[in-house]
């Protein structure tokens, strides 16, 4: 009696997941076939499968690709290296630095600290409007292009995200006994031996948590490439290229959701392959931050 | 000092000493102008470089490690200042001039922040963004501690359900907004047989946004609830059963209790990130919708504290006063992170 009522309760359950797991993912079911539709029949039908065609999508696909205001590749492209570039300087010059203020308690690496713990609080709103000031007149005094160009975003990105990754970095650090660093130091290692050698390779999950926390940021901000490199600019990323695109075809929505899925399907891919990983990494960087 | 080499000396200072050089003529082109070769840039990044490598082979055994601290927190610290600490100063300044993004003429005292609290559209935004945080606060937490007791209770597939409710927060919001707007427009439409769609009408509008909000966020904060159920210990659990406890009493009187912390970092996530809410506004609806208030008409009814700043800076144009907006924007954020770090404190000391 009583493992049957279990059972039943079980049933249920599984139900109600199931009906919350249709619901949640209905939406990304809705841009798949409407992508594979023509205007005219989404208008008619936008929930049933009428008029939907391999040929419909590729047709909304190649549009969407060759579109002058989207340029999927050019898009991706620029997402793909602004988002690897600043992962690999965050996570390597956020190490180098963590390392040094938890190592040394010096007024100064409490002053550092406190201001970075402090910074997370600033809304990127306040910092925005003299930050293109700044960048612009910086870039034009020294004559690199800060605006509209990819190593000025990667720079914008290593000065907001440097503060969480260094407060994650800090936490871990302090868990590695300082026994180690002083028997390096007894063999003949330099501080910079001490730390290549010996504390970076072991910062590898934590490395993986910040990585991934500031990726998916990264990867889907809109506000800060939309005001550094701008809607008209050369270099776009793809939420950028998606405002651009739509605000061009307001009511397009066969080539908009092309748009929508064709933006969509790289982190798909992605979280398909690491998605323990990425799940992990979401969790510990919100507990310890 | 006699263990290092005299090539090592001269090749440290040699260094250093071109890199100054290379910095002073690049900086010295950029303030007269008289770069024709367009290098002053490359100068004075190679100069850096130059300085620094130098600087690594300073012929010092007692300040090395110095040296190292300085060059390892250097590059982030610089970046640091120059993108935060720098605009952060000189946007609260700004906020006091009639700045208009290029130049300054006159300093205005408080006359922005003035302005801000007697403009309709401003005070409308406030009060929905109060709004939508409060509600989204409520709903998403309570959504996603439902679908965490449902996602650590026995059911097959477990792995699946997890990984799908969270799939939405994958997604940036720009995208996100766009897809919902068509549901909203063509697929409710289309389910309840109206014609307008909901996104026309402010109420309803602000509706759909939390909505897609709570749709979007809620998968992600069921994750760090699971986290938190899973560090109850399972014979605490058993221990009430066996005491007769009811497993609606076991929920309020044995889990809840144990997930406070979790409840804080939940409640402050969702807060933080519902006051900054900004993309799902801009693509959903743009912030259209006409309303009512303080008798004047406003034809931005769901336009949210964030994209308020962001319209008054780049679509009216006003610099000046959009960063008093900004800034005061900061101080409700300001406030808010220290009153939830008192409580989370006060918590702990408790327990």
């Amino acid at each position: 009696m009583k493992v049957k009522e279990k059972t039943s309760k079980i049933v249920i359950k599984m139900i109600i997941a199931i009906v919350i797991a249709i619901y949640v993912l209905f939406p990304f079911f809705l841009v798949v076939i409407n992508s594979c539709k023509q205007t005219a029949d989404i208008t008619a039908n936008p929930i049933g499968f009428n008029g939907v065609s391999l040929a419909n999508l590729y047709q909304n696909l190649s549009d969407v690709i060759n579109n002058t205001h989207f340029l999927f590749w050019s898009a991706f492209t620029s997402s793909a290296v602004i988002t690897i570039l600043s992962l690999i300087l965050l996570a390597l010059l956020g190490a180098m630095a963590a390392w040094v203020i938890c190592r040394n308690k010096t007024k100064w690496s409490v002053v550092i600290y406190f201001t970075f713990i402090a910074s997370m609080i600033i809304p990127f709103q306040v910092v925005m409007l003299p930050l293109i000031s700044t960048f612009r007149d910086v870039g034009n005094f020294v004559g690199i292009p800060l605006i509209q160009s990819i190593p000025g975003i990667v720079f914008a990105y290593l000065g907001f995200g440097g503060a969480m990754t260094v407060f994650i970095l800090n936490g871990f650090i302090k868990g590695i006994p300082m026994e180690l660093e002083e028997a390096a130091s007894i063999d003949g290692c330099s501080p910079e031996q001490t730390f290549f050698i010996v504390i970076l390779p072991l910062l590898k999950p934590v490395i993986t948590t910040v990585t991934i926390l500031n990726g998916m940021w990264i990867w889907n901000d809109y506000l800060l490439p939309s005001i550094l490199l701008q809607q008209n600019g050369p270099v776009k990323t793809l939420p950028v290229a998606v405002q651009a695109f739509v605000g061009s075809y307001v009511k397009q929505w066969n080539l908009i959701l092309g748009a929508a899925l064709l933006a969509i399907i790289p982190i798909l891919v992605l979280f398909f392959i690491a998605q323990k990983q990425i799940m992990e990494g979401m969790i510990e960087g919100a507990v310890k931050g | 000092m006699g263990e290092f080499s005299a090539r090592r000396k001269i090749f440290s200072f040699g260094c250093m000493i071109v890199g100054v050089a290379m910095m002073i003529a690049g900086l010295y082109m950029a303030i007269t102008l008289t770069d024709f070769w367009g290098v002053r840039g490359t100068l004075i990044i190679a100069g850096c470089v130059a300085f620094f490598v130098g600087l690594y082979f300073f012929p010092t055994f007692k300040h090395h490690r110095g040296i190292i601290n300085f060059m390892f927190l250097f590059p982030l610290l610089f970046a640091f200042a120059v993108t935060v600490i720098i605009p952060l100063v000189l946007g609260i300044g700004y906020s006091f001039t009639d700045w208009d993004g290029i130049t300054l003429n006159k300093f205005v005292k408080f006359d922005n922040y003035a302005r801000m609290f007697h403009e309709p559209q401003f005070l409308w935004s406030v009060l929905i963004t109060f709004l939508f945080v409060i509600l989204n606060i409520v709903l998403v937490n309570l959504v996603a501690f439902l679908l965490a007791l449902l996602c650590t209770s026995k059911l097959k597939g477990l792995g699946f359900f997890r990984a799908a409710y969270f799939v939405p927060n994958l997604i940036g919001g720009i995208v996100l907004g766009y897809i919902w707007q068509f549901i909203f427009s063509k697929v409710v439409t289309e389910i309840l047989n109206s014609q307008a769609s909901m996104l026309t009408e402010t109420k309803t509008a602000l509706i759909g946004i939390v909505l897609v909000y709570v749709w979007q966020y809620a998968g992600y904060i069921m994750l760090i609830y699971i986290t938190g159920l899973n560090t109850v210990p399972g014979d605490v659990i058993e221990a009430s059963s066996i005491d007769g406890a009811n497993s609606l009493q076991t929920l309020f009187q044995i889990k809840i209790p144990m997930i406070a912390p979790t409840i804080t970092i939940c409640t402050f996530l969702t807060l933080t990130s519902a006051f900054k809410q900004f993309d799902v506004n801009l693509s959903l609806t743009n912030g259209t919708g006409s309303v009512n208030f303080m008798g004047k008409f406003l034809s931005k009814g769901t336009q949210m504290l964030a994209l308020n700043i962001y319209d008054t800076a780049f679509v009216n144009n006003e610099y000046a006063y959009g960063e008093a907006k900004a800034v005061f924007f900061f101080i409700i954020l300001a406030i808010v992170s220290i009153c939830q770090v008192r409580i989370s404190n006060k918590r702990e000391v408790e327990l």
